[in-house]
């Protein structure tokens, strides 16, 4: 037999990025450093380094942001909600560097918007505090979206160990770990929510687990479906002939293969996550001041209720609004493109 | 179909003795003790209340027994209709529990009596013709709505009507006695967020049966329009939504916490998160057990709804 091996095919670059493994590594340079930025903001300025960190993470969101919109092309839904999403996460990552005033400054308490103090133009005015309100609101967007997308993350991972052990080893495994996510199904989120929260102590960490709580059930129902559905298929069978450890098969055979349905879902819920942070938040048990957010904002002015500083109630909540609207957006495009192919 | 049922309600009934059991050794850690006293009697005190005196408290409000021995108290009293009674307002559970699962109920009624008509016609109207203009504008409407949580809902609706037009009152705290006017914002609020999920399903399920071969069939038999609509469609096509709106029942309970906590409207939700922040145990239970037995007992009618409405499933 001849040799039948050809040469890999040469691709371009945007072609080269477009692959899964440059994709993932891109996005893992996106989200990491705003991480460490916001988790690990006090040792990392002890060391010196803490607005060097947020460097790669700009060119990574770009790219990403012209490579999406590049493969998005069909679906003007996508390119909006792409668009939104990518704005604030550009926002996030370019905060630190952008000329703003210290968010956490009182300068002028009740400044309208517009109004000019001196040299300094408060184009949003400031907060009953007297803190800039333009700064506010792109600053509490990083936590918004670090808090966000940490939980949605740990859901998921928790949510797909257990979605891959109850469909895939199934048995025993499969009644305890579904009576135990039905028990936690059958609480209200909220309920939930309040119930581990009001146990934990508001912070940003116990935020991620109780997400986790309410979430990784459904993660785990989708994707122990979607194992058992994918279990009799016959590269499962190949890789089981090939001696292959179960682990192995769950992780490297079956994951990949139905992340389809699992991506759309992660867009929809870091939507409900961000909202839930929010409005958790505002109740008051969710991320702690001084620092800006979007939930916190809301809870501050909301004693306010008058006409001529109902700004500081409207820019929080405008930009809440934009960045879901962003998240359900893309989900409904994603779906819809992956319903056409 | 009755063996269905039976076993759900068995289901119901082990899920609520677990999480009511969950919910008592969790009370009963040190911290919420002193959690308690410190919401009862200030934090000052609390720090210079003597081990001695401390102890004479805990036993002042029964906390002092083993945390079996109450459990199995708690459900004695339970089995008796008695939920035990409230730390915070000094007055038996069931009847606080009752004035805030009426004001909610209130709410819920209004929300439904607005949601149902208006998401049904929206998707109704959305799904006969697919694609069409009027389909592609109530899904971007329905997209939108939906997107924009309850809390920017509410400043919204709030800012434009109450603040700016001066129209309705800004909150609903109902301090002047009942007002159905502070009542319309907030039932503003959960309708224009809920209806577009609703409207949404109707839409899909209507798609679906639109393109279905007996309508197809009614169509070429040169039935009128409309009547295909209203008798061949409709009925399959309302299905799925019965079972999506029964489910709206739990949302409608326990999640809209928020948009009563901004209205300040003491419904059920306020309640329960009062009740956790100040560690008033037996309102916690009970508020968390009606919660879980409203989420099941949705889920429950609307399966059994589901069933029992399509042919298909209940003969084979």
């Amino acid at each position: 037999m001849t040799d039948t091996t050809m040469p890999a095919p040469r691709l371009s670059l945007t072609q080269r990025l477009k692959r899964p493994r440059a994709l993932i590594v891109l996005s893992l340079l996106m989200v990491i450093p705003l991480i460490a930025y916001v988790m690990f903001g006090e040792p990392l300025a002890r060391a010196g380094i803490r607005e060097i960190v947020l460097i790669p993470a700009i060119p990574a969101t770009l790219i990403l942001y012209a490579l999406a919109m590049a493969s998005w092309r069909e679906s003007w839904v996508a390119i909006l909600g792409g668009t939104l999403v990518f704005f604030w996460v550009f926002v996030a990552v370019s905060v630190p560097f952008l000329p703003l005033l210290d968010p956490n400054k009182p300068i002028r308490p009740f400044a309208p918007p517009g109004t000019e103090v001196g040299d300094i133009t408060f184009w949003l005015g400031t907060d009953l505090k007297g803190r800039d309100m333009l700064s506010r609101m792109l600053w509490g967007c990083q936590r918004v979206l670090v808090w966000g997308v940490t939980a949605t993350a740990v859901a998921y991972v928790v949510g797909c160990i257990f979605g891959l052990i109850a469909g895939y080893i199934s048995g025993i495994w499969d009644e305890i770990i579904s009576f135990i996510s039905n028990v936690l199904l059958s609480f209200p989120v909220m309920v939930l929510f309040i119930l581990i929260l009001n146990y934990l102590g508001p912070s940003g960490f116990n935020i991620v687990i109780a997400v986790t709580f309410a979430s990784a059930p459904a993660i785990m129902r989708i994707v122990r479906g979607l194992a058992l559905d994918n279990k009799t298929r016959d590269y499962v069978f190949a890789a089981q002939t090939r001696g292959e450890h179960p682990f192995r098969i769950m992780v490297v055979e079956l994951l990949p293969n139905v992340r389809g349905p699992i991506i759309v879902d992660a867009c929809l819920r870091l939507g409900y996550t961000t909202v839930a942070i929010t409005t958790l938040t505002f109740l008051g048990l969710g991320l702690q001041p001084p620092d800006a957010d979007w939930g916190l904002m809301i809870k501050e002015a909301s004693n306010l209720m008058v006409w001529q500083f109902s700004y500081m109630l409207l820019i929080p909540a405008l930009a809440v609004s934009s960045l879901i609207l962003g998240f359900n957006l893309m989900a409904d495009g994603l779906r819809e493109m992956s319903l056409r192919d | 179909m009755l063996k269905l049922i039976a076993r759900r309600l068995l289901q119901m009934v082990i899920i609520m003795a677990v999480v009511s059991l969950i919910l008592f050794l969790v009370f009963d850690s040190d911290k919420f003790k002193k959690q308690i006293a410190t919401a009862e009697l200030g934090g000052f005190s609390v720090a210079a209340m003597s081990d001695h005196d401390y102890q004479k408290w805990l036993k002042d409000k029964g906390l002092d027994v083993p945390v079996y021995e109450r459990y199995a108290q708690w459900i004695g009293g339970l089995l008796q209709g008695d939920f035990g009674k409230s730390f915070e307002k000094d007055a038996p559970v069931s009847k606080v529990m009752g004035e805030r699962l009426l004001n909610t109920g209130i709410l819920a009624f209004w929300v439904f009596f607005l949601m149902i008509p208006l998401s049904l016609i929206f998707g109704i109207v959305a799904g006969m013709k697919e694609g069409s203009f009027q389909d592609r504008s109530v899904s971007f409407i329905a997209v939108f709505t939906t997107s924009i949580p309850e809390i920017a809902t509410a400043i919204l609706l709030t800012v434009i009507i109450a603040l700016g037009l001066g129209w309705l009152p800004s909150k609903s705290a109902m301090t002047g006695g009942w007002n159905s006017l502070e009542l319309v914002l907030p039932v503003l609020t959960l309708v224009l967020y809920d209806f577009g999920y609703v409207a949404r399903m109707t839409r899909a399920s209507m798609a679906e049966v639109m393109t279905s071969q007996y309508i197809r069939t009614a169509v070429l038999k040169g039935i009128p329009y409309a009547r295909v609509i209203m008798r061949h469609a409709l009925r399959n096509a309302l299905i799925a939504p019965f079972t999506v709106i029964v489910l709206q029942l739990n949302w409608l309970l326990s999640g809209v916490v928020v948009v009563e906590v901004f209205f300040q409207y003491n419904g059920f939700g306020k309640m329960l998160l009062e009740a956790a922040l100040f560690g008033d145990i037996y309102v916690v239970q009970a508020a968390t057990l009606v919660a879980v037995f409203v989420a099941v007992l949705s889920q429950i009618i609307s399966d059994v709804g589901y069933t029992f409405l399509n042919p298909r499933i209940r003969f084979s």
